[in-house]
């Protein structure tokens, strides 16, 4: 595959980027195919990213109508509507999209995920869900597992102004430079399921509030039926609850889990503007780091959160 | 920070974006989505088809047009009613003065250069309008808070001056790839193509210098009836030969060096000039200037490929003779230009020459054109994770959160397990002669130091001031504006050939300068001493100015490096263009194993002899200390902001 070049018009658009990854790296994106489920106003600024990086598709799935609270903080939907008549949220984007980068096969897939197979889920080389129910994180990472191919899986969240990523990289062979030389490196990631699985008491001492606030949400929304984000204040009360029985259940000290930061987290449910480049960001580059094979890639939690202004990575090994 | 308890602060914001670049194009979008109605944004430049990958407000059809215009429009389609007011000016000009700034709740930088980044620090600091500063690299950015009395500002800590490399080095002593660019941008391309009557070291001095000069003056003029590719063998011939030749009689420069092999045209070119070298046929057409390429006409494609000593042979004669034949309008008032392909050509095509003469390996065009035009390395996603920043501190300074203000880093390789990293900000820097009144104390020979050494190498360069007035108690020494009378301006220029101590009021050891830019409402008061002697080689513009910095080894250091220049030439012989796309992040050696809690980085200083200015690095096996660009060595004890 370095055999072929890049085209004169690739060389020219992609000149400042191959700079920072070099030619190998941009012909690998130019090959890598995408898979996004759930648009949310992270996601599109993910998407952005990739699309001006130069994937060679993108494919977009969420059967959503456009709400008031899909275009609060995506910037890829026109306010006009006389364009938007008619169009699906994922439509619309895809439009915007296209018109970023023209080299980029942007389309859009109709259904219900947890419906597809595993020959859907194959086409990709990359995917990526988003406010999904923990149930549909689970399936669609195990069914990515299963392929003969290796598919790289993330998950990514934003609430409030906080943010989660989930990378499932499975067995990922890459190189890095330690000063002058290529260095190889390799990696084994936990599926999703096995990463929360890691008994709480088994995390290092002063693991991220966040991964374990975070937890207790997915859990509730779960047991009560929830789709992801369908909270509010009148829940705290319910999840504070929830949050004792876990801490009990895995031995945690209720401090781990302040009550303040699980009160954001159901009452501002929408993702604030600005955090969404920064995880939007960090995911882009985590995205185009796996397809190049080049660098360290997250391993295998990242959280932000704007009050402290931290972006950290967790690591979910099981292993003390 | 809950996402609607800060639109009351944001809706009724007056916000200046200063930038419509890569962190321009990110930040105009996230301030629109974040809830902001009331945004002006100043951006001198047009749009490049280098832009695209990462502007993403810019489309193809757009390349040329104004990048703040088109950047409202862009943004306007998915939030309409909010008010963008687009300036396509540069942000130094005077209608942009302290009043103007005065209108803002916070000001917001997206700038790639140092210079218009000095000029909005201390606009603000007039206009006493919070700052934020901003700035990427690759997967590396920062950004910083700057607010008056209370956090440094941009200036506490001294900048680096651009790059510059010793005289003796590009014209005799190559040793890296980068002087042989240096060598074929600015001294032979400039002397073939550029303005004739500018200085250029570019032939080898020999002991009889007036005689040898003057042939030589001789030898780059096309004569009229000389056949263009018979020209073209005759430059190629003197610059790589014969010039290598005449540099190898001086024994002394080769003693501990490896001596340069000189290259002849007629190793690689049959000297039958039948054959043609290129077919210009591939060349579009002719009124196309952009399309004129040497390696069009030799069929060669791939600007990764790195040429062989042939190959950049034929590429030279090739573009030589394309200036020639196709922009001959143009010869004498070139400047390089890094998006001008056949002037890069030339460049890479010259520097590999060069560089096999002297042992150096060579570079691919791609390689050449990043190092010739001081290319930036950018992406977009760096660019919005800045964006998202700046938009989190400015919140914070719209609603005077000062105890959360941040510093904050965005790493390639984590930190204490962070990839981003927040750091109180630090107190202004007392001695700063931007936001603090000491005065600085220079150095310099009275007796020999002309007012016009001064004002260009102290208070233009180094001061960064660009209408600057000079007085001497209530005596004007000199001053630059639109509004002085013919007698004022004769005067002011006739002090400048003055020295120090002939001036109508004279300047000696013990004066009180005080320096004023007008625009920038700074000002700053300079003591003078004099001094006799300084060395030549570190400090060659013969001056020393101190008093910024605390450490008085930084304030050598310092000005070594300004004046780099060597010390064969009155000419500093390059400086490094303006960065296309951002400032390289200013950090400094920090331990950063206080970090993960209370955000407590403990300073250590920096050693200045480990500089390495062209080079980001990052000590791998200590992830406790990293070492970034270090633009300047960091005083031993910073206080941060209580």
């Amino acid at each position: 595959m370095d055999g072929e070049e890049l085209t004169e018009q690739e060389t020219a658009l992609y000149d400042r980027q191959i700079r920072v990854w070099g030619a190998g790296a941009q012909r690998r994106l130019s090959k890598a195919h995408i898979l996004v489920c759930g648009i949310t106003g992270t996601i599109a600024e993910f998407c952005k990213n990739i699309v001006l990086a130069g994937v060679g598709s993108l494919t977009l799935v969420d059967d959503r109508a456009v709400t008031e609270e899909a275009l609060s903080a995506n910037f890829l939907i026109p306010s006009d509507e006389n364009v938007c008549a008619g169009k699906t949220l994922t439509e619309l984007c895809r439009d915007s999209l296209k018109d970023f980068n023209p080299m980029v096969r942007v389309s859009v897939e109709k259904g219900d995920l947890s419906s597809f197979g595993a020959e859907f889920y194959s086409k990709f080389d990359v995917v990526v869900v988003s406010c999904c129910s923990f149930t549909t994180k689970k399936l669609i990472n195990e069914k990515c597992r299963k392929l003969s191919k290796r598919v790289a899986f993330y998950t990514v969240d934003c609430r409030d102004s906080c943010g989660e990523i989930f990378v499932d990289l499975q067995h990922h062979k890459y190189s890095k430079q330690k000063r002058e030389e290529a260095i190889e490196c390799e990696l084994h990631y936990l599926s999703f399921e096995e990463s929360i699985s890691v008994p709480w008491k088994a995390l290092p001492r002063k693991f991220s509030k966040l991964y374990f606030a975070m937890r207790v949400i997915e859990r509730f929304e779960e047991a009560e039926q929830r789709k992801p984000g369908e909270l509010s204040i009148a829940d705290l009360p319910a999840v504070v609850k929830l949050k004792k029985e876990l801490c009990e259940a895995q031995s945690l000290n209720e401090s781990h889990i302040p009550n303040v930061l699980l009160e954001r987290l159901v009452t501002d449910t929408r993702e604030f503007p600005p955090v969404c480049p920064i995880i939007g960001g960090i995911l882009g580059q985590e995205v185009i780091k796996a397809i190049s094979g080049k660098g360290d890639p997250l391993k295998n939690f990242f959280f932000f959160n704007a009050m402290d202004g931290k972006g950290i990575i967790e690591d979910v090994s099981g292993k003390t | 920070m809950a996402s609607l308890k800060h639109l009351p602060a944001v809706k009724g914001a007056k916000v200046l974006m200063v930038g419509a670049g890569g962190i321009g194009c990110e930040l105009l979008k996230t301030l629109a989505l974040s809830g902001f109605q009331d945004i002006h944004i100043i951006d001198m430049d047009t749009i490049e088809v280098s832009n695209l990958n990462r502007q993403f407000l810019f489309r193809q059809s757009h390349v040329g047009q104004s990048k703040a215009k088109v950047a409202r429009e862009a943004v306007l389609k998915f939030r309409p009613h909010i008010s963008i007011t687009p300036y396509h000016a540069n942000v130094k000009d005077s209608d942009f003065n302290v009043d103007f700034f005065k209108q803002f709740n916070v000001v917001l930088n997206g700038l790639d250069n140092l210079d218009a980044r000095r000029h909005v620090n201390r606009l603000c600091l007039a206009a006493d309008v919070p700052l934020i500063e901003s700035g990427t690299t690759g997967f590396l950015g920062q950004v910083t808070v700057h607010v008056k009395g209370r956090t440094e500002c941009y200036e506490c800590q001294p900048k680096p001056a651009p790059k510059t490399y010793p005289v003796c080095t590009i014209t005799s002593t190559p040793s890296k790839f980068v002087h042989c660019i240096v060598w074929a941008k600015e001294l032979l391309f400039a002397k073939l193509f550029g303005d004739k009557n500018q200085a250029n070291d570019l032939n080898v001095r020999s002991s009889d210098g007036a005689s040898s000069s003057k042939q030589a003056e001789d030898v780059f003029e096309h004569r009229k009836d000389e056949d263009i590719e018979q020209y073209g063998r005759r430059i190629y011939d003197h610059v790589f030969g014969y010039n290598i030749e005449v540099a190898l009689s001086n024994e002394e420069t080769w003693k501990n060096r490896n001596r340069p092999k000189p290259i002849y045209s007629s190793e690689f070119m049959p000297n039958d000039l039948s054959q043609q070298n290129g077919s210009m046929e591939k060349n579009g057409a002719a009124n196309d200037i952009s399309s004129v390429s040497a390696m069009a006409s030799l069929g060669m494609k791939n600007p990764q490929d790195v040429w062989s000593l042939k190959e950049n042979s034929r590429v030279f004669l090739e573009a030589l003779k394309l200036f020639f034949l196709k922009r001959e309008k143009e010869i004498g008032n070139l400047t390089f230009d890094k998006d001008d392909q056949l002037a890069v050509e030339f460049v890479t095509a010259a520097a590999n020459i060069r560089a096999a003469s002297f042992g150096i390996p060579l570079h691919s065009l791609f390689e050449a054109k990043g190092i010739a035009g001081n290319i930036v390395h950018a992406v977009a996603t760096t660019n919005a994770i800045i964006a998202g920043l700046i938009v989190i501190e400015a919140i914070k300074v719209l609603q005077n959160d000062t105890k959360n203000y941040r510093m904050t880093y965005c790493l390639e390789h984590p930190t204490r397990k962070m990839l981003l990293m927040p750091v109180e900000p630090f107190e202004p820097n007392r001695s700063c002669y931007v936001c603090s009144e000491t005065p600085l104390s220079l150095e310099i020979n009275t007796h020999r130091a002309k007012l016009r050494d001064f004002v260009e190498k102290i208070v233009k360069a180094t001061l960064g001031m660009s209408l600057p007035l000079i007085m001497h108690g209530s005596a004007l020494l000199y001053e630059v504006g639109d509004d002085l009378d013919e007698e004022m301006v004769a005067n002011y220029a006739a002090n400048l050939d003055k020295v120090l101590s002939e001036l109508p009021t004279p300047v000696t050891s013990g004066t009180m300068l005080t320096i004023e830019d007008l625009q920038q409402e700074l000002s700053c008061q300079i003591n003078i001493k004099h001094r006799e002697e300084f060395d030549e080689e570190k400090e060659p513009d013969g001056m020393v100015l101190s008093g910024w910095t605390q450490a008085p080894s930084v304030v050598k250091d310092d000005n070594e490096s300004i004046a780099n220049a060597g010390s064969t030439s009155n000419e500093p012989p390059v400086e490094a263009e303006k960065n296309d796309e951002i400032e390289i992040p200013p950090e400094k050696k920090r331990r950063l194993s206080e970090v993960s809690e209370a955000v407590d980085p403990d300073l250590s200083s920096v050693d200045g002899d480990t500089r390495n200015p062209d080079k980001l690095q990052v000590l791998d096996d200590d992830d406790e200390l990293m070492i970034f660009d270090n633009w300047d060595s960091v005083p031993n004890k910073k206080k941060r902001m209580q």
